[in-house]
């Protein structure tokens, strides 16, 4: 087995705060010119060469993503960051190809504020097109290059070199050159061109295999490899003091006598911010459960508490018009309006957030799990008051984050105590109710549609409108954190903005990619936040795509139409209806059972963000009328993310998607009173368990050879959902539109037995 | 006070207070990283080792019920070059995503197994229902439990 595992030095140590290396991707002045990361956190790195693929575009020399040594061995670097994903799989994939090594020759760096290139954050289903895009092209170049060097040495025509797939160029009367020597003749200090000639696909070695991902080995055999594992010498163990949820304060803690307790070394206080620092982490967790028995009071405004429709509907907009078509058409026969919605859902990371941070010989090294290293390296540093050349983030994996969790307030909780300890390395986490009581959660919304039917069963007029708060508060400067407001000068908070279409946040996916005549689009942008909030996994897709998917199935019921017919009349894109058929002839939608009260079934669709991944969900479910539990028997999926780097890896992204989607669907709501949330542990916030789970789920992934990679860790999330509802639709005739779909709502709508 | 604990075949006696629970000790006294804080209540199961061949949720536990009782971590079970048969089957498999929860999934299900070496599909899912993953990787994890407990790999109910 391959393993990836950490360790940490006395050495690594003392000198990581110092390793900034001066080298080619240094040059990471922030201007508004390309959505890396699909448009979340801080601003993209200045676009220098724009006729260059993928991140090239910031960093177009090839020593900031390649550099081969005497041995012929490649390290290759990444911006993005490893959450569980399997993109440092995937992009080793990618490398190992365009170089023509074999994988086990070629080594990886992820997200490393010192090492590898600003590509923004790990987020937006961009890492392949950014990265993935990026570093394919820089190892096409690499490869060109020891071509060109060995057609010189040899003096023959580049045309008649090849590479042999394991280090080493080839002249056709059989000489050899390995990669080692070859590239100690070279600089890769130079710049990327843009058509360096790329692997043929049918002669693919490496890519569009499955490889077994490199991380797994050692988190099946308690290797460390996440950042809760970290140990480093003479570390301490920390906890932060806050009150049960955002918007409150503990009313007088006893800091003094919580200081005198068993091992604890010190209270780290600056302004309302506070941590205990101990020797052991239960030392840690006993002061801190000392200090949680004192009362709390509520110090912000109260939550709203009535309906969240009426919450989200009464607060101020900002209206943007995502689209407004007029076409000629012929009149409406049939019109259909409905309203959905999902309330306040959890990221409900399994592992609470964690941070490792040092403050040594005046620098500040940060271990990270979260998915914006390059703003916890600039923000962190404007909170602890240091220039950013004196703070490194490296990011080290932790439990998964599906979005913002609580992964970057925690980077800067142990910062903030880091930086009052000098030469002491400490290890904060967050314990299970601050995750739940404090991560930003993923935001309510409504939406509401109406569509119209003309004569020929055709649509003839589509309106959406979509209620949001903005799903894009990633902190990027010190303003941003919870502990940037609780230090004794707080800092600014930073006026919130929608992400700009085709990305899209709360109107993501609000455009149908349907061919549909006279569109009008609304999102109803609502910067005022009831709730903390930010990006979580899809961010507005989830619901948009799950209204017009529903909608879909609504106007093929209400016009007698068969739903996958009535999509397929309706779109274009040669992808789309690809992935359609290829789910629904796996599935056997031709020859499924007519819903008959208990059994359903159903079909949802999107291309994530009309520019990703193309995915197709269809589902058999089971109703149990009598409680309103619904059993998912099986789901059958299709995608297509272009050229597949890690067939498997996307089959994973995309059944975890579907498991996860159908859990925010059925079960998942955030309680909270006036005061505080109130789902503080799992049994306040029940996500789906095994007794829940489908019967079965397969992933089918269409080949695509050479097209450009879409990422697809995004795409089953609105699909899925909208399957769900379509399905119990079709079961029992009931159309529930308001997430979760519980067995409760299920029981009250089905009525009496 | 002083105690000794038994884990993965070897003694270990340390100072602690008796009240510290199992994850605790195993993580930062032991430094084994297999067993995970995840909720410190027993409601996600990413603490799960086993004792006395039992699943058990180390971060309730407390180190003083534990003197003479065999306990087992995910290091007890095999290597990376030399892996138990259940984590070469969760490896096959690739059954992880983040994998948070996974070294407690593999202590429940070798639980099961050593008790019953032929599960049911619904034995395996009933059984398994107390640890929680949020990554969605269910169904892998299912997969590889029926490899190692032999089973057909056909899903469903």
């Amino acid at each position: 087995m391959r393993s990836e595992s950490l360790s940490w030095s006395r050495r690594d140590l003392l000198t990581a705060g110092g390793l900034v290396v001066a080298f080619s991707c240094l040059s990471s002045s922030r201007a508004f010119s390309q959505l890396a990361g699909g448009g979340e956190g801080g601003a993209g790195s200045k676009v220098v060469a724009p006729n260059l693929p993928g991140s090239l575009k910031s960093f177009p020399l090839l020593d900031a993503w390649i550099r081969i040594d005497p041995e012929g061995r490649a390290t290759v670097f990444t911006g993005k960051a490893e959450l569980g994903q399997g993109i440092a799989t995937a992009l080793w994939q990618v490398a190992a190809e365009e170089l023509d090594l074999p994988a086990a020759r070629v080594e990886i760096v992820t997200a490393d504020s010192a090492r590898t290139p600003d590509e923004g954050v790990t987020s937006g289903s961009h890492s392949m097109q950014d990265s993935g895009t990026a570093i394919a092209n820089a190892a096409a170049n690499v490869r060109m290059l020891l071509v060109a060097e060995a057609a010189k040495l040899w003096e023959i025509e580049v045309a008649q070199i090849t590479t042999d797939g394991l280090g080493a160029v080839v002249a056709p009367d059989g000489r050899h050159a390995d990669y080692g020597t070859l590239a100690s003749k070279l600089s890769l200090h130079v710049s990327a061109i843009e058509d360096a000639p790329r692997r043929d696909p049918n002669r693919y070695r490496t890519m569009g295999r499955t490889l077994p991902r490199r991380d797994i080995p050692a988190k099946l055999t308690g290797g460390a490899i996440y950042v809760q594992d970290m140990r480093l010498p003479g570390m301490l163990h920390a906890r932060v003091v806050r009150g049960p949820s955002v918007g409150t304060a503990l009313k007088e803690a006893d800091f003094d006598a919580a200081g005198r307790m068993p091992g604890v070394v010190k209270i780290v206080r600056n302004g309302k911010f506070a941590a205990i620092v101990a020797r052991s982490e239960w030392q840690a967790i006993a002061a801190l459960r000392f200090l949680q028995r004192r009362p709390w009071q509520r110090v912000e405004r109260p939550l709203p508490v009535d309906s969240f429709v009426d919450a989200l509907k009464r607060l101020p907009t900002r209206d943007i018009v995502v689209l407004d078509t007029h076409d000629p058409a012929g009149p409406a026969i049939h019109s259909v309006s409905a309203r959905y919605s999902r309330p306040w859902i959890c990221h409900g990371s399994i592992g609470p957030s964690c941070s490792v941070a040092l403050f040594a010989h005046g620098e500040m090294t940060i271990w990270s799990h979260s998915q914006s290293i390059f703003d916890v390296h600039r923000a962190v540093a404007e909170l602890i008051s240091l220039p950013p050349d004196k703070v490194r983030c490296i990011h080290v994996q932790g439990s998964g984050c599906y979005g913002q969790n609580g992964a970057d307030d925690v980077s800067a909780d142990a910062a903030l105590v880091a930086i009052a300890m000098p030469d002491t390395p400490i290890r904060l986490q967050w314990m299970r109710e601050q995750e739940f009581g404090w991560e930003p959660l993923g935001p309510a919304m409504v939406t509401e549609l109406e569509a119209s039917i003309g004569a020929d069963g055709k649509i003839v007029a589509w309106k959406h409108e979509v209620w949001s708060n903005p799903h894009n508060n990633r902190p990027i400067d010190a303003g941003g954190y919870l502990a940037g407001q609780e230090v004794t000068t707080p800092f600014p908070i930073r006026a919130v903005e929608p992400i700009p279409m085709p990305e899209g946040d709360g109107d993501r996916n609000s455009n149908p990619l349907y061919a549909l005549p006279n569109m009008r689009v609304i999102y109803h942008f609502l910067p005022d936040m009831p709730l903390r909030v930010s990006a979580l996994r899809s961010l507005g897709a989830h619901v948009n795509v799950f209204s017009i998917e529903s909608m879909m199935d609504e106007l093929a019921r209400a016009s007698g139409q068969d739903p996958l017919a009535f999509r397929l009349a309706h779109m274009q894109d040669p992808r789309a209806r690809a992935v359609m058929t290829e789910a629904t002839n796996r599935f056997g939608w031709a020859k499924r059972v007519p819903g008959d009260g208990r059994h359903g079934c159903g079909m949802g669709f999107a291309r994530y963000k009309n520019i990703g991944a193309y995915c197709a969900t269809v589902m058999e479910i089971e109703l149990e009328r009598e409680t309103g539990r619904i059993t998912v028997r099986r789901v059958e999926a299709a995608v297509d993310a272009g050229q597949p780097a890690s067939i498997d890896g996307i089959r994973n992204q995309v059944e975890g998607g579907i498991v996860q989607s159908l859990s925010w669907t059925t079960r998942e709501s955030v309680a909270f009173d006036d005061n505080h949330r109130t789902s503080f542990d799992w049994s306040g916030y029940p996500i789906s368990r095994f007794s829940d789970v489908p019967g079965g789920v397969n992933v089918h992934v269409l080949p695509q050879p050479g097209l450009p990679f879409l990422g697809a860790g995004e795409a089953a999330q609105g699909p899925t959902a909208a399957a769900l509802a379509n399905a119990l639709a079709d079961a029992s005739g009931v159309r529930l539109r308001e997430m979760p779909l519980t067995p409760d709502k299920v029981k009250t709508a089905l009525g009496a037995i | 006070m002083t105690i000794t604990l038994h884990v993965n075949g070897r003694d270990h006696t340390l100072e602690a207070d008796p009240s510290t629970p199992l994850l605790y000790v195993l993580r930062d006294d032991l430094e084994l990283n297999g067993a995970k804080y995840g909720c410190g209540l027993g409601q996600c199961g990413a603490c799960t080792v086993q004792v006395d061949g039992r699943a058990v949720f180390s971060c309730l536990t407390p180190i003083a019920a534990l003197e003479g009782r065999q306990i087992r971590t995910v290091e007890g079970l095999g290597t990376v070059d030399q892996p138990s048969r259940l984590q070469a089957a969760f490896l096959t498999e690739q059954a992880a995503q983040c994998g948070y929860c996974i070294a407690g999934m593999i202590m429940r299900a070798q639980a099961l197994l050593d008790e019953k070496q032929h599960p049911t599909e619904a034995d395996i899912r009933s059984h398994m229902d107390a640890n929680l993953c949020r990554c969605g990787t269910h169904m892998r994890i299912l997969r590889a439990i029926r490899r190692a407990a032999g089973l057909p790999s056909t899903e469903g109910f």
